[in-house]
């Protein structure tokens, strides 16, 4: 988003963040907007067969996820959330990888069980809608 | 007393570098580095290799291209531009890797990248991970009923294929339809809730475009005016692309 109608958009795309979390659970990383590090998952790397290299450029981003003492990092394109979820696994980082629409849905109650992918046993349970639909 | 410049002997050949700058505006400034490094001081590429965004500027200018266009760094960096966005003089080093990476034969660049373009090259879906309109329109399909079935709220939520005229026309990475298709839902419900008019369609519906991270010219411009149809032929507004 950011990288191709810059700053402003991050703008409204944290406006809706913060509304679905609550602005206390809201934190960003350090350095953040356009200062920002890349995670690494772009560029054809996830399939490039070059891991260990991804994974070592990752650490920046690992490192700044960590810093903020966060639970979830939430990564709306499918590059980042391969490699930061990936990251978290490998390093064992300790924290969840969610896509933007899960919260948003879970935010407005209306996130099924089968939609809970990513989410930790903290939010597993959290007002699930439909809870009779889980296999 | 006159000190003498230093003539290089030995031969003299084209440099990448100034092909490079015949295909970028303003020549993408590569002939003004600073060498400050800055763009190596915040590149999570750098090291890898033994290589960073200003050695690998260097060594265009000094015109080692042999060094230039083997080393597997350019598959190490993942083009995201902060070096430009750092530059004091806007030098555009992706695209130097850019076309480095073409510079290797099509069959010696990364077999996981080469796989995912030519799978998408297969069909007019563009998808990666091979899934043709038959697979995609099932699966939708599919995940839909079942939806509107179990979460009655949703009973007329709509997933439509091939809409004419929907304001939005929505790409699909094939991660979802392929290996975890309830991970397509959220996004619909967020777009029924808001009463947005929007279709998929069976062609050019695949998000991702392995071809561009190629560096295959053809291939990726196939893949992008395969997919630009799409949306033409249903004479939809907008283009949403999630990727």
């Amino acid at each position: 988003m950011r990288k191709s109608f810059g700053d402003p958009v991050a703008e409204d795309l944290r406006f809706v963040v913060r509304s679905v979390v609550g602005e206390d659970n809201f934190i960003d990383m350090q350095p953040n907007r356009s200062n920002n590090y890349c995670c690494g998952g772009g560029g054809g790397y996830l399939q490039s067969g070059y891991t260990e290299a991804r994974h070592q450029y990752g650490q920046l981003k690992l490192n700044q996820i960590q810093a903020t003492g966060a639970g979830y990092c939430i990564a709306p394109c499918h590059n980042c959330h391969a490699q930061i979820h990936d990251l978290s696994d490998h390093f064992d980082g300790g924290y969840h990888t969610v896509h933007l629409w899960t919260l948003i849905c879970l935010s407005m109650g209306i996130l099924g069980p089968k939609e809970r992918e990513y989410l930790g046993d903290d939010l597993k349970d959290v007002d699930v809608f439909h809870p009779e639909t889980d296999e | 007393m006159t000190v003498q410049p230093i003539a290089i002997t030995g031969k003299k050949t084209t440099r990448l570098m100034d092909l490079v700058k015949t295909l970028l505006p303003e020549g993408g400034n590569l002939d003004l580095c600073l060498t400050c490094g800055a763009c190596s001081s915040g590149c999570p590429a750098t090291g890898l290799e033994g290589m960073d965004p200003r050695k690998f500027l260097r060594l265009a200018a000094l015109g080692l291209d042999e060094e230039l266009t083997t080393t597997p760094w350019v598959w190490m960096c993942s083009m995201c531009q902060r070096c430009i966005y750092v530059c004091p003089m806007k030098i555009n080093i992706p695209q130097l890797v850019y076309y480095a990476r073409q510079q290797w034969p099509r069959e010696s660049r990364p077999k996981g990248i080469l796989g995912s373009c030519d799978m998408a090259l297969k069909h007019d879906t563009c998808s990666a991970m091979g899934a043709s309109e038959d697979d995609f329109e099932f699966v939708v399909g599919d995940v839909l009923e079942e939806y509107r079935e179990s979460q009655p709220e949703f009973a007329d939520m709509e997933a439509s294929l091939n809409r004419e005229r929907a304001f939005f026309y929505l790409n699909q990475n094939s991660r979802e339809p392929v290996t975890e298709p309830d991970e397509m839902v959220p996004l619909w419900k967020i777009l029924h809730r808001v009463g947005a008019d929007w279709t998929y369609g069976t062609k050019g519906w695949a998000a991702e475009n392995y071809c561009m991270f190629l560096a295959d010219d053809p291939a990726w411009e196939h893949i992008i005016r395969t997919k630009v149809k799409a949306v033409e032929d249903l004479g939809c507004r907008i283009w949403l692309n999630t990727e």
